[in-house]
């Protein structure tokens, strides 16, 4: 083990350093958000984020830090140099997990207690609309051309699109057990919808929500009730497709175009959000028991390194300067 | 912002019309038996005892039953031991077909024998192995845990734990008895020893009097004074009678496992994990109280039953058992990994939590405990176990 670890650490300094910036992570127990320095991969700092801080995001010129703090059942909002807090935007009640739309507002949060997405403006932090959804939203994924919201409800299993005009919701697809996340592709063909208890991820054509393929996991000498998809990210090519999957501690690389599992990744314990760094260079792990994050070269497809953060890392966003 | 709320909500409905709606009828039996006053009063009875989580599975259906077309409606029916069986006819010929039971293995057997071809039950409380065997039924699901299930739960963590030695006391009630059984069944299965065994014989008795601690603490030590040699003490009392008085109460320092100190329990308000804190949340919410076992077991049967409705778009019962028994049938709730049922007695598969009563210590299947199937058929009767013989296909 210990040989593995000089191994990678040396793997890691041969690796040419990404793009400088900063990756964020938010300490569900903690209550705090841990700076990274994502060329050195150094903690910076650590600082409050109000209770129990889950979801979190960056503004697309990458100055405001948006972070769910869900027992405040507001959405914080940092500058992400100077890591005070700028002001709160209402959220609606127990705020768990958001998108941006791509222009950078509104915003569109799940509120896990209440059965509702809430449509903030983050420029007149007001909310513009709030819509019912199934019990216990959680997913949140954005078509590339900001048309539609998805959201995903962990009880009723079903992925809503919501019509980011009207506010209506325009097509359900039903899901396997506890839908975690959505997210679509770049070219936005696919949405992709992680079933954490079910243990498969849909592959749904947003075009009439029809599910194409569900991709499913399998790791010798693992239960198969461990293999817990959570986080699903995608890099911009479509090629390939990462999973988290929870207890398992692994992340899957997926084929992006066969949806076949190429390679099982061994991570931090209890993994369950993703981030890639601008480049697509890295990809960050949130590791909830372990309290770390493990970092993958996206290219080698290997993790060469883990950075120890606060208790019980949540989510993870990456800011380049 | 609520008017806004209700405005959109009127457009969902317009958007996505229900082809026809489609109403789901069940019914929550609970019957309440003549019983002390708890040992302690922190376990007394709520009114809506069970009927609580029946309510919270109905919200959580008709939310997704709105998406899909179905209306869900839920009656509560309280009843007597003597009244059970009129209830349940009198619910029957009303045209109900789908039965959440909180009832002891006599009336619910009742009721199963006085059910229409095409009723279902759901067992949420009687915890009798034999229900899972020789005595089985087609028409009753149980979603309660069985005494074997929960006993196999402290098993395997206790021999995790390298506690092999059981001292084993038991109460003077065929409830008490039966769950000694189920222990002693756990640990042949487990390679645990009860290396002795003692009856607490009920004889009545002050117990929540202002003198009563005083009795307690004078004669618990001296019962448990000669025990052989052990690691725990199992307490089958699941009349409640004495175990909740046990812990340090003993001659030598003994933890306490079963029926107090680390209970085996199919839910517990603690739980955290797994998303379990948005659900106790909601069910806070509802009641104003803490979440009991009795309660998730009865959201447990109208989650099958919703489960079953959604992936099937019926409200047939012939096709909910059908599907709830098929391979297809996956729940999530809030224990980590699917429930699913036992195809050979209508047993459904879960995890058992651990809990001291402050929070939930561990959760069994316990980590090497291995099985062909699945983790969970490691708890209660495996298929080849069971005399269960109306399940065959």
């Amino acid at each position: 083990m210990h040989h593995l670890a000089l191994a990678t650490a040396f793997a890691a300094l041969m690796t040419s350093p990404a793009l400088a910036g900063k990756v964020f992570v938010s300490n569900e127990r903690g209550n705090t958000i841990t700076v990274v320095d994502s060329e050195t991969w150094e903690v910076i700092t650590e600082f409050a984020a109000g209770n129990r801080p889950r979801g979190i995001t960056a503004s697309p010129d990458g100055k405001h830090l948006y972070v769910c703090a869900s027992d405040d059942n507001v959405v914080r909002v940092f500058d992400t140099e100077t890591y005070q807090e700028l002001h709160t935007l209402p959220s609606g009640p127990d705020p768990e997990l958001f998108v941006l739309h791509p222009s950078g507002n509104p915003l569109y949060i799940a509120n896990e207690d209440d059965n509702l997405v809430t449509v903030t403006d983050v420029n007149t932090h007001t909310i513009l609309a709030e819509v019912p959804v199934g019990v216990e939203p959680e997913g949140m994924g954005i078509s590339p051309d900001g048309k539609y919201v998805v959201n995903t409800s962990e009880t009723t299993n079903m992925a809503h699109f919501i019509d980011t005009t009207t506010f209506e919701i325009v097509q359900n697809t039903l899901v396997d057990q506890r839908p975690r996340f959505a997210q679509y592709t770049a070219d936005g063909k696919y949405l992709f919808v992680s079933a954490e208890i079910g243990g498969t991820v849909s592959v749904i054509n947003p075009e009439g929500g029809g599910i194409v393929h569900k991709i499913t996991f399998e790791v010798p000498g693992i239960a198969p009730e461990l293999l817990q998809p959570v986080g699903v990210r995608v890099t911009s090519d479509g090629k390939k497709i990462f999973v988290a999957l929870g207890p398992s501690n692994r992340v899957a690389l997926v084929n992006g175009e066969t949806f076949e599992v190429e390679k099982y990744l061994l991570v931090g314990q209890r993994v369950w959000q993703l981030a890639f760094d601008a480049e697509e260079k890295y990809l960050y792990t949130t590791n909830g028991n372990s309290n770390d994050i493990s970092i993958i070269d996206v290219a080698a497809e290997e993790v060469v390194k883990s950075v120890q953060v606060g208790q019980q890392p949540w989510g993870v966003v990456v800011v380049s300067d | 912002m609520f008017r806004l709320a209700l405005l959109v909500f009127a457009g969902l409905m317009a958007l996505s019309p229900p082809v026809q709606a489609q109403e789901v009828r069940a019914v929550v039996l609970r019957v309440d038996y003549p019983a002390l006053l708890p040992v302690s009063r922190l376990d007394l009875r709520p009114e809506d005892l069970g009927f609580a989580g029946g309510q919270l599975a109905t919200e959580d259906n008709q939310t997704t039953g709105r998406f899909m077309g179905q209306t869900y409606v839920t009656d509560v029916v309280a009843a007597t031991p003597e009244t059970a069986l009129a209830e349940f006819e009198r619910l029957q010929g009303e045209g109900l077909r789908f039965f959440a039971v909180q009832a002891r293995a006599g009336e619910l057997l009742a009721m199963s024998e006085a059910a229409a071809p095409d009723t279902l039950i759901f067992n949420t409380l009687a915890p009798d192995t034999g229900l899972r065997s020789a005595k089985c039924r087609g028409n009753i699901l149980h979603v309660a845990p069985s005494r074997q299930m929960q006993s196999d739960a402290v098993a395997q963590f206790l021999i995790w734990k390298k506690w092999p030695r059981w001292a084993l006391i038991h109460g003077s009630h065929p409830e008490d008895i039966a769950l000694a059984e189920a222990y002693r069944a756990s640990a042949a299965k487990f390679g645990a020893k009860i290396v002795d065994e003692r009856e607490f014989t009920d004889t009545g008795g002050a117990r929540r009097t202002d003198t009563g601690h005083v009795q307690v603490q004078r004669q618990l030590p001296v019962f448990t004074q000669d025990l052989k040699e052990h690691d725990v003490i199992i307490a089958a009392d699941e009349t409640d009678v004495f175990a909740t008085y046990l812990p340090f109460h003993t001659w030598r320092p003994s933890p306490i496992v079963g029926s107090a100190g680390l209970r085996p329990l199919a839910w517990h308000p603690a739980l955290e994990a797994w998303g379990g804190t948005q659900f106790q949340h909601r069910f806070e919410e509802l009641t104003g109280r803490y979440m009991r076992p009795e309660d998730y077991t009865a959201w447990l049967a109208l989650r099958v039953l919703g489960e079953a409705v959604t992936r099937t778009q019926s409200a047939d019962p012939a096709a909910i058992r059908a599907y709830a028994l098929s391979e297809n049938f996956e729940l999530a709730a809030f224990k980590g990994q699917k429930l699913t049922f036992r195809a050979w007695n209508g047993q459904l598969r879960q995890p058992i939590l651990l809990a001291d009563g402050r929070i939930t210590l561990s959760v069994s299947p316990q980590d090497g405990f291995l099985h062909q199937r699945s983790l969970l058929d490691a708890l209660g009767l495996d298929q080849p176990e069971s005399a269960c013989t109306a399940f065959a296909q």
